[in-house]
């Protein structure tokens, strides 16, 4: 059986990848604001003299990082209503994708966090800086700049995740895909366009939190 | 109407961790050897084996496994090759393995000075050679660590295969949410049994890299 390729059955439906799209760079955007907001809270939480907070920060993120994403998206969505949480389909998979890189970034960023040099702690408190003020001023920059990297991949990696929403109806890019093949019954040319415009999103969320990384950290660096 | 004792539903659900588990091995295994194969392709002198072998990388960590499962479960069939979700999900998540274990090897590779490359290339040793006697044997030891991590990413994996039809234990839980109406209990329990197989792992990689640290 010879099997011919049609790929310009799936024009009519640019307005759904468009939308498909556009879902998934919006959970993206969300997820990584609020996520990384998270992780720096996290790590100041895990690096700080608090005990009991230390024991707690550190119990969500191995659970979270020894659990698959899909488990804990179904569990948000399907779960907590049970307990009276009820929330629509795009919230869950925000709230789903916060905590994910929630976890992540916090193990990240704390990484950096334990590489700042402790004499720079003890300038900063000879100058008769407060405790937060050392964290923003001398601890976080630094080790922003140094993780940067690592937590690129790891958006990279929570927005290519985000693919699975679409088992909870969420209507992102891998969700357009499933509504075209059940359309024009075409899922191999579907699913193989789907795939190029995650790779080219990949591609650009990378080249863009490299300039931004660049921008943000290197100006710095050079003048010190 | 069928009750479900809590006994029925976690034993249901540990006799699909079985397929959870040996879907894992498959893939870490297969996923290896491929992988390696990869890795040389990599470092190989040869730039066109270079590229070939970095493009694979970049289009397995740059599109969603979701996607890749998709393309092999319903690709494969078009080149005529008959396909179960069994099959689909051995073949996709093999090829995602072995994309990230060889860009992990990689990197331990050229930890390896470049005064070893050089040193075993004086005594006429070829790629072949330098890779089996001089890199690979120094390579491995900071290798283990980041690959006993990875492995906590392809059990985490296995949970995607559901979604084309693989009857493991997230699937499993599903089914058994449908009948129960319990998902808070049932994916609460899915979840804590991912949490049992991976999180031995993650502990022994962490172990493992502090024991590396000690070493040097």
């Amino acid at each position: 059986m010879a099997y011919t390729f049609d790929f310009s059955s799936l024009w009519d439906y640019a307005p759904v990848l468009v939308h498909g799209v556009a879902t998934t760079v919006g959970l993206t955007v969300a997820g990584t604001v609020l996520g990384v907001g998270i992780g720096i809270a996290g790590a100041a939480a895990r690096s700080s003299g608090n005990r009991p907070l230390r024991i707690a920060v550190g119990a969500y993120v191995e659970l979270i990082r020894n659990t698959p994403f899909l488990v804990q998206l179904f569990f948000i969505f399907f779960g907590l209503p049970s307990l009276g949480i009820r929330m629509p389909e795009w919230a869950a998979a925000i709230l789903a994708m916060v905590i994910n890189l929630g976890a992540y970034s916090t193990e990240i960023i704390r990484a950096g966090i334990d590489a700042t040099p402790k004499g720079q702690v003890e300038a900063g408190a000879s100058l008769g800086m407060t405790g937060p003020q050392i964290f923003r001023y001398i601890i976080l920059g630094p080790a922003m700049g140094k993780i940067w990297p690592a937590l690129s991949s790891q958006i990279v990696i929570v927005m290519l995740g985000s693919s699975v929403c679409s088992q909870i109806a969420t209507e992102e890019l891998s969700f357009a895909a499933n509504f075209i093949q059940s359309r024009n019954f075409r899922p191999f040319e579907a699913y193989f366009l789907a795939t190029a415009l995650y790779l080219a999103l990949a591609v650009g969320v990378r080249w863009l939190l490299a300039r931004m990384g660049h921008r943000m950290f290197m100006k710095g660096a050079a003048r010190a | 109407m069928l009750e479900f004792s809590l006994w029925d539903i976690l034993s249901n659900l540990l006799l699909a961790a079985r397929w959870t588990v040996a879907l894992s091995v498959i893939a870490f295994v297969a996923g290896g050897v491929a992988g390696l194969l990869v890795l040389f392709a990599r470092v190989a002198p040869v730039p066109p084996l270079q590229g070939a072998a970095k493009l694979y990388i970049e289009l397995f960590q740059g599109t969603p496994l979701l996607m890749q499962l998709f393309i092999a479960f319903f690709a494969l069939p078009l080149a005529g090759i008959e396909t179960s979700p069994w099959t689909s999900a051995a073949v996709a998540l093999t090829l995602f393995t072995s994309a990230y274990l060889a860009e992990i090897w990689r990197g331990c590779v050229e930890a390896v000075p470049k005064g070893q490359w050089e040193a075993s290339s004086s005594l006429a040793m070829n790629f072949g050679e330098q890779m089996r006697w001089v890199v690979l044997p120094q390579a491995l030891r900071i290798a283990v660590p980041p690959t006993v991590g990875f492995s906590v990413q392809v059990v985490k994996g296995t949970a995607v295969t559901s979604i084309i039809g693989f009857a493991e234990v997230t699937k499993v839980g599903t089914a058994i949410t449908n009948a129960t109406f319990q998902p808070f209990l049932v994916y609460g329990l899915v979840g804590l049994i991912y949490f049992a197989l991976c999180y031995p792992l993650s502990l022994s990689a962490k172990a493992l890299e502090r024991k590396l640290h000690a070493a040097r």
